[in-house]
């Protein structure tokens, strides 16, 4: 059997050649802020179950192809996008698409925690409230189990409803991802949660990361290359050439883009040759 | 190395021509400040002098007692229902019509060519002077309803707020973090549930101090009320009255040939002013809790 990530499989829930479901499967995507193109030709897959790590110098495009999976970019200003998203076989570009729907399905945790100047316990309960009107007891429940995911229960179960801007930057990036996992989304895509964080935060969120795998697919850009290989089962790798539009150089297991790139570009960016 | 040479010395002092200018300028500073003072201080000094031998419960209770009846009870107790009465209308229609406006400048225009002109035209009604401000509610009004009235005292003092409470709201929502927004959007919020549960709620503050600066600004203003809401030597009589507000009741008893009424005047002065200042008060109360930890 051939081992390739480019699969041109034509049924888009088979499993791919690795055996993976690919919970996100990009086809040629490429976009532009206005009319300055970001990125261009991009196709990979993202698997269900899986953490895939998305690295590159700064400037590659990085979290500009995060933001594209969840639509969410389109709220910062004018954007196109050519190619397409599949979430498990729906075009999430499609003019049907429900934007609320999608991103209840692929959340997001982004670079600085922006926790709502609320208390925790509303934090946690807001995306919930959005789309339902839950009962006080199941809405706990929900609570509950979201900062016991984020890892954060047991440090704040008696301060729920205190202010979550009065939590430790560490902690309100988990809040941030325990509000994320509230909804109950099947992807989770994370831009550079770490970078704002001291080491001992950034290893509980790592070590969250490993733990959420088992109920969820994560997609996550980093700077940090040891994180990367820390967390992530598959890597992709984004750069730039002189036209300054990101694109992907390669796709693969972490192990192999860490190992045994094929890319020189990849080879001397793992190696800290460049970026 | 014992020397140290010229560029790395700490403990140099500057030239004294440098330390003299320096301090000549601060003290100039200074001084322009207290001077910049004086007239506030002054004000407040003379409307205290004047004002506070008249303070009495009675003026906070009675009506204007007719000229030349002494001994009997007088205050001007209709003109601070009226200034209230008036300065609550003007609220009911300018803060929803201020706040939806602002929201639509701040969050839904995107920056059109719609939302440059209404920012302009808010821009300009903000300075279109009080006395304008009458005129306009005289005509649109008083003369349509023929007669004076409350209503039309408060629809004046409408006018003058719109503009205060659209700018100090929009630059509230403004100063509202966009991670914010985009944070709620990521859960699955909609552009509505985004905007009413998360924008507004986190500049509320803000927006609750734009709307007292505006309550100050209209329970002061003469000029909107001297030709709607005119005024009146009885109690309030219905919106569709002529009606006594504090400032114009000063306008006329301060000018006034009798001295009684000028003795009033200042006391009105004294409390329109206490007024206006515990607005202002509760404002800043609030504003300083904008970033406190609850």
């Amino acid at each position: 059997m051939q081992f390739s990530f480019h699969d041109s499989a034509t049924d888009p829930s088979s499993p791919t050649a690795s055996g993976m479901t690919p919970a996100l499967r990009v086809k040629d995507l490429a976009f532009y802020y206005g009319s300055q193109k970001a990125i261009e030709s991009v196709s990979m897959d993202i698997y269900q179950g899986q953490v895939t790590a998305i690295i590159g110098p700064s400037g590659c495009g990085k979290s500009t192809f995060l933001k594209a999976l969840n639509r969410i970019s389109e709220l910062e200003g004018t954007v196109r996008v050519e190619g397409q998203v599949e979430f498990f076989g729906q075009n999430i570009y499609s003019r049907q698409v429900n934007l609320n729907r999608l991103r209840r399905q692929i959340g997001m945790v982004f670079q600085k925690p922006n926790p709502f100047p609320i208390s925790i316990y509303d934090n946690v309960a807001y995306g919930v409230r959005v789309y339902s009107r839950p009962s006080r007891s199941s809405l706990d429940e929900t609570v509950e189990s979201a900062l016991k995911s984020a890892a954060l229960w047991s440090e704040v179960k008696d301060n729920l409803n205190k202010s979550a801007l009065g939590l430790s930057g560490g902690q309100q990036q988990r809040l941030c991802i325990a509000r994320a996992l509230a909804v109950k989304p099947k992807i989770l895509l994370m831009d550079e949660p770490c970078s704002a964080l001291d080491p001992i935060a950034t290893m509980k969120i790592e070590e969250l990361i490993d733990h959420l795998r088992q109920e969820l697919t994560i997609a996550i850009v980093t700077h940090n290359m040891q994180q990367a290989s820390r967390v992530s089962q598959y890597t992709a790798f984004f750069s730039t050439d002189e036209s300054r539009i990101g694109q992907l150089i390669e796709f693969g297991s972490t192990a192999q883009i860490f190992m045994e790139a094929s890319q020189p570009r990849t080879r001397d960016y793992v190696e800290g040759r460049f970026g | 190395m014992k020397e140290t040479s010229i560029t790395q010395e700490l403990y140099r002092p500057l030239s004294p021509a440098r330390t003299a200018f320096s301090r000549g300028m601060t003290t100039i500073a200074f001084l322009l400040s207290g001077l910049a003072l004086l007239p506030l201080l002054a004000i407040l000094f003379e409307i205290l002098r004047q004002g506070i031998p008249n303070l009495k419960w009675e003026v906070l209770t009675s009506l204007p007692a007719p000229v030349g009846m002494e001994g009997l009870p007088s205050g001007f107790a209709n003109a601070i229902v009226g200034t209230v009465i008036m300065v609550g209308i003007a609220s009911l229609i300018s803060i929803p019509v201020g706040v939806l406006t602002a929201i639509y400048l701040a969050e839904f225009s995107k920056g059109s060519p719609i939302a440059h002109l209404i920012r302009f035209v808010v821009t300009v009604l903000s300075g279109v002077p009080s006395i304008v401000v009458g005129v306009f509610a005289y005509a649109v009004v008083v003369l349509t309803f023929k007669g004076f009235s409350a209503f039309a005292g408060g629809f004046a003092l409408s006018v003058i707020m719109l503009p205060i409470v659209i700018l100090a709201t929009e630059e509230a929502l403004k100063l509202v973090p966009t991670s914010l927004r985009l944070a709620s959007s990521a859960l699955g919020a909609s552009r509505f549930q985004t905007v009413f549960r998360v924008t507004i709620a986190t500049a509320l503050p803000g927006i609750t101090t734009g709307v007292l600066l505006a309550v100050a600004r209209a329970a002061g203003e003469t000029a909107p009320l001297l030709f709607t809401a005119l005024f009146s030597q009885n109690w309030f009589e219905g919106l569709t009255s002529p009606t006594a507000s504090l400032s114009v009741l000063i306008y006329n008893y301060a000018s006034s040939a009798y001295a009684e009424q000028n003795t009033l005047a200042w006391t009105a002065s004294l409390i329109l002013v206490g007024i206006v200042l515990l607005v202002n008060v509760a404002s800043r109360i609030v504003t300083s809790n904008r970033f406190k930890i609850r």
